[in-house]
């Protein structure tokens, strides 16, 4: 028993460890605020991996004589798809988060202007798109705004996922600002008055000395954003964008077989879960290491 | 009678004539209905070191901050140079320039190491030629006693050397006038020394220093003009061997009674 410890342990005497460390561990010296806490692993994703092989299993054993087809062969047909769907997915996400993440930063620079009419046309545009519900604003672009228009002459399509994505970015955009505001909120009020007292301007302090410290405390809740937005791509399947939810639909309808949708549907849980666990995981380490040094 | 006296004419060899460096005159501050600062007038001449003491809540930071217009007043007048602080078209960047100011909670930018927090305001501000700004920080440093430090960011150092650094950042910019405020409050009694000791070389340069202390021996070692203030009025002033031995007050005594 000793050697397994000192595998795991180096030393059997107390270490000092950084405090939330010790908080994510959950089991500490039994101090009250030693929380537990628990945090996605990589073996809950082989959750999903179970969920999704004994449901095949089920599918092969109702598997009848009138569809000679299996749901290896289904799967084999259709991952091109699916995937390539995925993807699509993925595209949207990126280009919704940085739309959002640009309108964002400049509806946050908006709420946090001194003069009073900029921040609080930036105010209420932060609160109406944060308080909105996604699917809605999804709702607004695709039958708000035009499905091609002309620019000298020239028709530019507008193709229904451009319009999704817009939809997408629009509660991105929100949150950014907001997630701006709090971190430029979260800078102790002595940073400017130091800074005052050395007499920078008031531009100079927020885009020298405010703003750059903000970025670091701005990016866990960032990376959560994305996550978030990630997730909330296949709404667009909603209003009939071809991503990975309305192609697995269409698979299963085509096949026509109840006992795949269980296994399909937990496929595409699974590639969410492979996606997202990542930016999860990194998102508790950078936060963890933020936490032990601010 | 020192105490009736302004403490311009208190400093040998200055003219009293002359106008002093800081001027106050019946300044008051409220935040909301808290009236903080009722009348509070004294003046400072060039090269003076005054030491304001008083318990907490008496209103001796905000007075501070006042002086810089980091803090806006209600009345009363305040003149730093002959420059009038309340007017509403001052150049305040201009009146910071000469105004560098030291805090309790030493207040470095954090995202800077030692060297750039110095050298920040002189290039951004004063648009001074970097390698110039880059030699006198250099030499601040090595008055502040943190040669070496150069690379060293503010979470890497000790609360004393941090408040050197802060105090070396406020001179980086040729202040003629320095504001300190509790500058050891955080500090832990060994460090305390080393920041009290750059203070002390400052003040027998000839800067002209306005501090906010609870430290009384080295209030009494430095000040020419002590001030103590309560609940918003300077309740008694007077040079320190004055005001520390035969103190007239009666809230002077229990004051420096609960203190020392």
């Amino acid at each position: 028993m000793k050697s397994r410890n000192s595998v795991a342990k180096p030393t059997d005497l107390p270490v000092l460890m950084p405090i939330a460390e010790r908080l994510t561990r959950g089991r500490g010296i039994g101090l009250s605020y030693d929380i537990p806490r628990l945090q996605l692993r990589a073996w809950h994703g082989l959750f999903l991996l179970g969920v999704l092989v004994f449901f095949s299993a089920s599918a092969w054993a109702q598997q009848s004589p009138d569809h000679p087809a299996t749901l290896a062969q289904a799967f084999i047909r259709w991952m091109p798809l699916l995937l390539k769907a995925f993807v699509f997915n993925i595209v949207m996400s990126f280009l919704a988060m940085s739309l959002g993440t640009i309108a964002g930063v400049g509806l946050g620079v908006m709420q946090l202007s001194p003069t009073r009419p900029t921040h609080a046309v930036g105010w209420f545009v932060t609160q109406f798109f944060r308080n909105a519900p996604w699917l809605v604003l999804l709702f607004f672009c695709m039958f708000l705004l035009p499905f091609r228009f002309s620019v000298f002459g020239v028709t530019v399509p507008f193709p229904d996922w451009i319009k999704a994505t817009l939809g997408l970015a629009l509660p991105v955009m929100a949150n950014v600002a907001e997630i701006m505001r709090g971190a430029v909120a979260s800078i102790p009020s002595g940073q400017w008055e130091a800074a005052h007292s050395l007499a920078f301007s008031r531009r100079q302090i927020m885009f020298g000395i405010i703003l750059p410290q903000c970025i670091r405390r701005m990016l866990p809740p960032w990376m959560n954003l994305y996550a978030i937005l990630t997730m909330a791509t296949v709404l667009a399947s909603i209003v009939g964008v071809s991503e990975v939810m309305t192609q697995t639909q269409r698979v299963l309808s085509a096949e026509n077989r109840p006992e795949f949708i269980v296994p399909f549907y937990a496929f595409v849980l699974l590639l969410f879960f492979v996606y997202c666990y990542p930016i999860a995981r990194y998102t508790q380490k950078l936060e963890l290491r933020y936490a032990v040094r601010d | 009678m020192p105490s009736e006296t302004e403490s311009g004419s208190v400093t040998a060899g200055k003219s009293a004539t002359a106008e002093p460096m800081i001027s106050l005159s019946n300044v008051h501050k409220s935040f909301g209905d808290t009236e903080v600062i009722k009348g509070i007038s004294f003046d400072v001449a060039k090269g003076d070191v005054v030491c304001i003491i008083g318990p907490s809540g008496s209103g001796k930071s905000t007075l501070l901050r006042c002086i810089n217009a980091l803090v806006p007043i209600d009345g009363g007048s305040i003149r730093v140079e002959g420059q009038e602080v309340h007017d509403a078209n001052l150049d305040r960047l201009a009146l910071r320039k000469k105004v560098g100011m030291v805090f309790q909670q030493y207040n470095l930018f954090p995202h800077k190491n030692a060297l750039d927090n110095l050298m920040m305001a002189p290039i951004k501000v004063l648009r001074q030629d970097k390698k110039e700004v880059r030699e006198r920080a250099l030499k601040l440093l090595e008055k502040v006693r943190l040669s070496g430090k150069e690379d060293a960011y503010p979470g890497e150092l000790s609360g004393g050397q941090q408040q050197r650094v802060a105090i070396a950042r406020a001179l980086a910019m040729n202040p003629d006038i320095m504001l300190f405020d509790e500058v050891t409050a955080a500090l832990d009694p060994e460090t305390v020394k080393e920041v009290l000791l750059t203070i002390r070389e400052l003040a027998e340069e000839g800067m002209t220093c306005i501090l906010v202390t609870h430290e009384m021996g080295f209030a009494r070692e430095i000040a020419d003009h002590m001030y103590l203030t309560d609940r918003g009025v300077i309740v008694e002033h007077g040079p320190p061997a004055e005001f520390f031995d035969n103190p007239k007050d009666e809230r002077t005594r229990s004051f420096l009674g609960q203190i020392l």
